[in-house]
């Protein structure tokens, strides 16, 4: 038994979808870094706005339109407490963490210049890595990289050694998707910010995990999705410090984000409307909402601790297989396995998996780099989540020993 | 035999097979068994890009007809290039160009040919095509 005070078992029954069968097996869903299931008050949420006040927001003089306008700044408030930022405009929403992170490169290339130097740590998602190498081919910029050991921890001398008054921007991940590795970014915003340099924390992975406080952390840009923490996807948020929100010129130019429009000039919207042109995912965002409300009344620290127990059994059960090497060690992570068998490509365990029913994610994660590191093609990765059992992370290890048995 | 003959032939060993995993085991023996492609032809230029399971292909041309070797890291995917193999190889271009891969589905494996599925089979099958349609061009 995996000691929780959650009714997991109760919480299960909140999500339809796991209840399904898959290649006449009951679906086991360990893809849940890639992203995760729907509760019904999240799905319910949806179909309300569809069904009852569907209209476009901010413009409208009619009843719908405040309505609809009313629950999505509403939602804009849920994140701004979830997230403890200091004031409700520094939410922008974007489609997801990628647009975050485009949002500020965007940016950043009218504030760089040659010679400049951004770095990123070893461990980014590719959309961690394009926009900035983007960026320094616009501005004549230096991307440089933070190295990692074996562990998959990132090496804070040798980050020290790299920061000087040429950083301009740090980038990282507050917790890998490829290894799990939550990464210290207390000590990396704080060492950022000795040399002045603004800081992007991508939280896609860890908003699902951890409550991020904004003004505790000190963080200057942080940017999450929703479909990561029980929300519909095509939506997230990106925070902003106020300072550096007014600093970086709009992402794109339409409705919304104009305050007046002329042939000759065009004065841009204040915060957040000055980075949300055009009609934004409004039920989404609603729904964003929703999502927050819902793992709130669970808990975060319950979700964390039973996560926990999950990601230390499930670590042990799996090690028990011969010839079984787990990536990324590191002492601080969360609940996710990313593993190897032998010489088995980890295309073929995930096939006999999907064969059992159990969903995985294989192949190189979009972090090529990290797969660079390591020498091998990609692995299987499984993500688990607060609404997973024991039992399943039982089905995922006999499921490897009979992949394994198979292909070896 | 035509194309369609050694297909109807595959089909038919698969028609004994009583579930998932003896199909599977059976492709992965195939998998496993036999070198598919001299190992100087697994160069860069060879290889199918972008899919997670790396595919190399090569072809060419014997008397009239068209002899293609292929190979893979995954043994999977590997085991079903040997069954494309078996039923395209050694065949004449106009034939490749006309035949089709419904017997995937009929042995089932279908997922394995879904536009979707990251494995590189279906950018091989094109790629087996477009060779035949080149060599065809060459023939005329």
């Amino acid at each position: 038994m995996i000691e929780t005070v959650l009714d997991i078992q109760t919480i299960r029954k909140d999500f339809p979808i796991l209840n399904r069968e898959v290649n006449g097996k009951p679906l086991v869903y360990l893809d849940n870094a890639a992203t995760s299931q729907t509760p019904q008050q999240v799905i319910d949420v949806i179909v309300d706005y569809y069904q009852n006040y569907n209209a476009n927001i901010h413009r409208g003089v009619h009843a719908l339109s405040q309505e609809a306008t009313d629950k999505y700044e509403q939602a804009r408030q849920k994140i701004q407490k979830h997230f403890n930022a200091g004031k409700g405009y520094e939410i922008i929403f974007t489609s997801g963490t990628t647009h975050g992170i485009n949002l500020v490169a965007n940016g950043f290339s009218s504030l760089l210049k040659k010679g400049d130097e951004i770095l990123v740590s070893a461990m980014e998602h590719h959309s961690n890595i394009v926009p900035w190498q983007m960026l320094c081919e616009r501005t004549g910029a230096v991307l440089k990289v933070i190295p990692m050991n074996e562990e998959g921890e990132l090496l804070m001398d040798e980050y020290s050694k790299l920061l000087s008054e040429r950083t301009k921007l740090v980038f990282c991940n507050h917790i890998s998707n490829a290894l799990g590795t939550i990464n210290p970014i207390e000590e990396i915003i704080e060492k950022a910010h000795a040399v002045n340099a603004a800081v992007l924390i991508d939280g896609a992975q860890a908003a699902p995990h951890v409550k991020a406080d904004m003004q505790a952390l000190d963080v200057d840009f942080y940017t999450v999705s929703a479909h990561k923490m029980c929300g519909p996807t095509g939506v997230g948020a990106l925070y902003g410090k106020e300072e550096w929100l007014n600093k970086l010129p709009p992402y794109q130019g339409g409705g919304e984000m104009i305050a007046e429009v002329t042939f000759e000039k065009t004065t841009y919207a204040d915060l957040p409307h000055k980075f949300e042109a055009g009609t934004p995912n409004i039920c989404g965002g609603i729904a964003f909402g929703a999502a927050l409300d819902y793992m709130n009344a669970i808990g975060f620290d319950a979700i964390a601790a039973y996560e926990h127990e999950l990601l230390e059994y499930a670590t042990e059960q799996l090690l028990s297989i011969e010839g079984l090497r787990i990536y990324g060690t590191a002492k601080h992570k969360t609940s996710v396995i990313s593993f190897n068998i032998g010489g088995i490509h980890p295309y073929d365990i995930g096939t006999i998996l999907d064969k059992l029913g159990i969903a995985v994610r294989t192949g190189h994660h979009c972090a090529q780099p990290i797969m660079d590191f390591y020498k091998i093609p990609g692995t299987v990765r499984a993500s688990f989540s607060f609404y997973n059992t024991k039992e399943e992370a039982d089905a995922l290890v006999s499921g490897v020993e009979r992949a394994r048995n198979m292909l070896l | 035999m035509t194309i369609k003959e050694i297909q109807d032939e595959i089909v038919d060993e698969f028609s004994m097979f009583e579930d998932w995993m003896q199909r599977y085991e059976y492709m992965i023996e195939l998998g496993k068994s036999l070198p598919l492609i001299d190992e100087k032809y697994k160069t860069e230029d060879n290889i199918i890009k972008g899919c997670q399971s790396k595919v190399w292909v090569h072809a060419e041309l014997e008397n009239d007809k068209l002899v293609f070797t292929a190979d893979s890291d995954a043994i999977i995917t590997k085991g079903i290039i040997a069954i494309l193999i078996r039923a395209f190889s050694n065949q004449r271009p106009q034939e490749i160009i006309n035949a089709d891969t419904a017997f995937i589905d009929e042995i089932g494996l279908k997922e394995h040919l879904s536009p979707t599925r990251a494995n590189g089979l279906v950018s091989m099958i094109k790629q087996l095509k477009l060779y035949a349609v080149a060599y065809q061009t060459q023939l005329n």
